[in-house]
């Protein structure tokens, strides 16, 4: 060991010579989201036209779950505040998204006062715009409310705070199957204020509400309109910019401070670390992310806003995601989710197997749950920490032999820093 | 000597109920100076520990840091004063690696905010790299550079003591506190550990307050000694004062036998 002559320099000093060029900064700020445009415009433009309507549901899906999925990852695994009712800022973002596009269409957009809202305008037209600000409102709206949900979070641990979001959850759920139901297009012209934010449709659902979030092929109108069904742009844009600011927060002093809350409170705290609002930082940040999905899911087509949908069960399936995939693992939770959103429908896919093999015709449904609840078991033994436990895929040893120096080659510098030291 | 005082505790008091664990303690840490708590178990020493850092307020009596007074405050909040601390039972982030436990202590030191992580801004680029080059100049000072991503739970007792050590000093303080730094340790170990402590108060400018049972490590490197019994002050002094105090004699050995100076205390 060196003689202590040699002062080691606090951060301050560091950091003024390490300032970066602003152009570079520019571009290392930008290309992640440029690239998730890209990846939902060609998922809209170029995969899902090729695939069968169902699959592109699938897809949609898929999309939607990772959202909710990654929102939770924010709290339950980053953090480790076990919240088990993440349904409910799911609910509040769906039904506030769904009130501002169905009032919104009628009032703002003049919508003819028919059966059903249509979707209106083009792709980025008026109505794909509201759509987009519903989103943001639905945000909003479950970022109040994991705020007023976190601050117990403060006071209680463990089993204690599962049941108080437990609870949060079932409230909301309750509440919202005691509202009365929605006004028809032309009852709604003129209603006001209040019986916008109070009649939610009750235990049936929330009816009306226009599906922006469809796999339709959009561009693809006879009379060569755009009809606007760019649900898959959508929601890939929303989970590309999700995951980027995930994985930014994940390598951030945010992120970091939410694991060392997770890992050792006392410790966190003893670090400098301010546990309280590092927790409450988590849950409102979880809960924006779940309001957007829920806004995704409410405009979503065949998917019903309602309050038997959003409950408990909804809760529990996206904890499953977060376990499954490995708490606190970005890309884990997303293979979670894609998985799990995807194995039920396979499992139905057997039915004309198995009817073959055993020769009497089978019910895809009288099967389908308990395989589904097996193959999470044998996970779970098989894998206790989850598919990719707290790692990355990017941890992974083959990742980091053949795709990481090669990523280097072609990204460091400009798109990525460089490690700032060699180091053995 | 007159050294500047960074830390001062005035007659710190606190009950547990009907049993006081500390009654009318009083330290003064110079700065870059190095001070040694002893007792024998039980006598309140990790108690005080949690007094200074916030964990346990105290009843009565002043904790001044500098110009701050820290009693009141959240730990956090003394952390981000200028003291930190290890623990006795250690308490690393498991899971995390060596290199990023010390990056989260080094966090609490950066200004960028949530928007500008997610923005990665100039400044945050800037942190974030200074950051990691601290981190790593830590490790190298403590010695345990070449296991920087390793898990922290995967680590050998010895360098888990030393991680701790790391990431204290990692959030810039201006006194350290340290919990049985050589606790567990065998006698090579315990022999680097002590040149180790002595040199991070030139390297790091901080004085150290340290907690420990091996009464030749603190007798030899230790300025100032406090010796504590039942939580209250029995003897304060330089080291060739304290082996000669019948009081401390008394409290180690249990009856007055002054031709047997405590040269190894009880573990």
């Amino acid at each position: 060991m060196s003689a202590g002559d040699r002062r080691t320099r606090s951060l301050a000093e560091r950091v003024t010579e390490l300032r970066p060029n602003p152009l570079v900064a520019a571009v290392r700020s930008a290309w992640p989201f440029v690239i998730a445009i890209v990846i939902a415009f060609v998922l809209q433009a170029v995969v899902a036209p090729a695939m069968s309507p169902f699959k592109a549901k699938m897809l949609l899906d898929i999309g939607i779950a990772i959202v909710l999925a990654s929102s939770l990852n924010i709290v339950n695994g980053m953090a480790g505040q076990f919240s088990i009712g993440h349904a409910g800022f799911m609910m509040i973002g769906g039904y506030a998204a769904a009130v501002v596009t169905y009032y919104g269409s009628i009032k703002l957009l003049g919508v003819p006062l028919g059966v059903d809202v249509p979707v209106i305008g083009g792709f980025m037209g008026s109505g794909d715009l509201l759509f987009l600000a519903s989103c943001i409102v639905g945000g909003i709206f479950a970022a109040v409310a994991g705020l007023v949900v976190g601050l117990p979070s403060l006071r209680l641990r463990g089993d204690y705070l599962a049941i108080v979001t437990l609870g949060f959850g079932e409230i909301l759920r309750v509440l919202v199957q005691q509202t009365p139901e929605v006004p028809s297009p032309k009852e709604a012209a003129e209603a006001g204020l209040g019986t916008m934010m109070s009649h939610l449709g009750g235990a049936l659902s929330f009816t009306g509400t226009p599906t922006y979030v469809s796999p339709t092929p959009w561009l693809e109108n006879a009379s060569g309109e755009q009809t606007g069904h760019a649900g898959i742009f959508f929601t890939y844009l929303i989970v590309g910019i999700l995951l980027v600011l995930i994985y930014r927060l994940k390598t951030a002093n945010q992120g970091r401070r939410l694991l060392a809350v997770r890992e050792n409170e006392i410790a966190a705290e003893a670090c400098g670390v301010n546990t309280s609002r590092t927790k409450v930082t988590a849950f409102v940040l979880a809960a924006f992310f779940a309001g957007v999905g829920g806004a995704l899911f409410a405009h979503e087509l065949g998917a019903t806003l309602s309050p038997k949908e959003l409950g408990f069960m909804k809760s529990i399936d996206l904890v499953i995601m977060v376990v499954l995939g490995g708490m606190g693992s970005i890309t884990g939770v997303v293979c979670a989710a894609a998985f799990l959103t995807v194995l039920p429908e396979l499992l139905r896919t057997l039915a004309p197997m198995i009817t073959n093999l055993i020769g009497v015709s089978v019910n895809p449904d009288a099967y389908r749950m308990p395989l589904y609840a097996l193959a999470l078991i044998l996970v779970m033994i098989l894998r206790p920490q989850g598919l990719f436990g707290i790692r990355e895929l990017w941890d992974l040893r083959w990742w980091k032999r053949y795709v990481t120096p090669a990523w280097t080659k072609i990204a460091g510098g400009w798109l990525i820093p460089r490690a700032p030291k060699d180091r053995p | 000597m007159t050294a500047k005082i960074a830390l001062e505790a005035k007659q710190l008091s606190l009950a547990f109920g009907g049993l006081k664990a500390v009654s009318d303690f009083s330290l003064r840490v110079p700065e870059r100076g190095l001070c040694g708590l002893i007792g024998p178990n039980g006598a309140g020493k990790t108690t005080i520990f949690n007094l200074l850092t916030g964990v346990y307020q105290p009843d009565h009596g002043e904790i001044w840091l500098g110009g701050t007074r820290l009693d009141g405050k959240k730990p956090s909040a003394i952390a981000l004063a200028g003291l930190a601390r290890t623990f006795q039972n250690i308490r690393l982030f498991g899971e995390l690696s060596v290199i990023d436990n010390v990056r989260t202590a080094c966090g609490v030191r950066a200004r960028s905010g949530l928007v500008r992580s997610f923005l990665r801004t100039p400044l945050f680029l800037a942190e974030e790299r200074a950051m990691i080059e601290r981190s790593y100049d830590l490790l190298d000072v403590l010695g345990i550079a070449h296991r920087a991503d390793e898990q922290a739970k995967s680590l050998p007792y010895g360098d888990q003591r030393r991680l701790e050590i790391a990431r204290a000093l990692a959030t810039e303080p201006k006194v350290l506190l340290l919990d049985e730094p050589v606790a567990g340790m065998n006698t090579q170990e315990k022999h680097e550990m002590r040149s180790l402590i002595v040199s991070l108060r030139e390297r790091f400018d901080v004085g150290i307050l340290l907690i420990e049972h091996d009464m030749g490590l603190v007798m030899e490197i230790c300025e100032e000694i406090t010796v504590l019994d039942h939580g209250v002050t029995i003897a304060s002094g330089n080291a060739a004062g304290i082996q000669e105090n019948p009081a401390v004699i008394e409290a180690y050995l249990g009856a007055p036998e002054p031709d047997e100076p405590p040269s190894q205390g009880p573990t």
